[in-house]
């Protein structure tokens, strides 16, 4: 991956990494950046809201067979987590793939992956 | 000429199809080519319609793919590019991932599990063993389904559609043109319907749900003037057996959350009341990303004329459907075909 920076997902990321995570206030659901225009409102009015620091896994799967990007990562589990009103993907860390139950509460981070070295978006458990 | 590929750039570094398809087919007419993820020769055929509808005598439609040339984690890579790349693919997701993540959360929603799933893969795998155009004319049963090698939880191999080279055409006419030359087309396509969803799985409200594929059925019925009801054979966009569930219950055959068990239960065989994926589905004839929307109503072309080597189990069906899904189903476009009685 080159090192040009992908706005609102970077900056996401490094406010992850700062302590100071946010999200897109939309009336019916968050929205993670960039966004311009509420996709299922149409509304321009998206602002900035501090996120929940708690979340909880609504899905998650264990991978074994992955990308190029991701080899030496597996197996890893990739989870869906709620925080508030605003969804999230990440890779769950710090708990035995075996022990992931839907429901559990996490939190938020960044690491890096094994293969590449990139910045990952994980959770933890709470 | 309406064309669908999706991968073309991976797997051969070969953009700019249409105009290359077009001279392999010997067509001098606009050619473009539809990407739409798995979705794409679905679109070409509903573009190719919806052309027709509006005036055009004749369109020709398909799609093609080559994926076989690609190694594993290759061709799991340029999948995964039909996902949300910067909210999806760097966390890691691969297509059987996100399946993954729906059937998980389906199981916790609604019951079921891998054994009921593993039923979709033996049911498709035992419609394809005559299909001469299929990739695996092979039977397997339950337990090999439920023993083969993990590729990401809760699926197995057998779980997943295969890497497959293919493709897929069909010459679309008018009424008008059909009758002025004479031609023995019996079959029709009455109703097409297509949506959109949110790209990134984590954005839709409801996680095993499919409200695009929802959309699009209803938006096909209602062209057709038909109801689910009416339905008396279906080929689905089985990518991954959960996905065959979801297709099921999103063009209304089943409520959400009933649909898991209809394999099981002899309810979508080959002599159930509402067969699914005669052709073998994607599972068993494969799966060439960009050909499978066109392949599917080209088996369902088939299985209703009569010729198909499955039609006598369909031997009374009046009309057809085709469900082709993009993505985790952030695109749908749906077929309703009819024959002359």
């Amino acid at each position: 991956m080159s090192d040009a920076r992908d706005d609102g997902y970077d900056d996401f990321l490094d406010a992850v990494e700062a302590g100071e995570p946010y999200f897109l206030e939309g009336s019916e659901q968050g929205w993670l950046p960039p966004r311009v225009v509420d996709p299922v409102t149409g509304e321009a009015d998206l602002e900035e809201a501090p996120l929940p620091e708690t979340g909880e896994v609504l899905t998650h799967t264990t991978t074994f067979v992955a990308g190029p990007s991701f080899v030496d990562d597996a197996p890893y589990v990739v989870a869906i987590a709620e925080f508030g009103t605003v969804r999230i993907t990440g890779q769950l860390r710090g708990v035995d793939p075996d022990d992931v139950e839907i429901g559990m509460a996490v939190e938020l981070g960044v690491d890096h992956t094994e293969t590449t070295g990139d910045r990952v978006i994980v959770f933890h458990p709470a | 000429m309406f064309y669908g590929n999706y991968m073309g750039e991976f797997a051969e570094q070969q953009g700019h199809q249409g105009p290359l398809m077009a001279e392999a087919a010997g067509v001098s007419a606009p050619a473009t080519r539809i990407e739409s993820a798995c979705a794409s020769s679905g679109v070409a055929v509903r573009f190719g319609y919806e052309k027709i509808k509006h005036g055009a005598d004749v369109v020709l439609v398909g799609g093609a793919e080559r994926m076989t040339n690609l190694s594993t984690a290759d061709g799991t890579s340029a999948l995964a590019a039909a996902a949300d790349a910067l909210w999806e693919i760097r966390a890691g997701i691969t297509f059987p991932g996100a399946y993954s993540l729906m059937a998980n959360r389906y199981f916790h929603e609604f019951g079921g599990g891998r054994e009921e799933l593993a039923h979709i893969a033996v049911k498709n795998h035992a419609n394809a063993v005559e299909n001469e155009l299929a990739q695996f004319q092979k039977p397997i049963e339950v337990d090999d389904v439920l023993e083969a090698v993990d590729v990401c939880s809760p699926f197995g191999l057998f779980d997943c559609s295969p890497m497959s080279d293919g493709a897929a055409a069909a010459v679309l006419v008018s009424e008008e043109f059909a009758d002025e030359h004479g031609l023995d087309a019996p079959v029709s396509i009455t109703g097409a319907g297509q949506h959109t969803d949110h790209l990134a799985l984590a954005d839709r409200a409801a996680i095993p749900r499919a409200p695009a594929a929802e959309r699009a059925g209803e938006m096909a019925f209602e062209d057709a003037g038909i109801e689910p009801d009416d339905v008396d054979v279906a080929e689905v966009h089985d990518c991954f057996t959960i996905a065959e569930v979801l297709a099921l219950e999103a063009l209304g055959f089943y409520e959400p959350g009933e649909g898991i068990g209809a394999a099981r239960d002899g309810e979508t065989t080959i002599d159930g009341d509402l067969p699914v994926n005669l052709s073998g589905g994607l599972k068993a004839k494969g799966h060439p990303v960009g050909a499978t929307g066109c392949a599917q109503l080209s088996e369902l072309t088939k299985l209703l004329r009569g010729d198909h080597v499955n039609s006598h189990a369909v031997d009374d069906a009046s009309v057809g459907v085709t469900h082709n899904a993009g993505g985790t189903v952030a695109s749908c476009v749906v077929h309703v075909l009819e024959v002359d009685a």
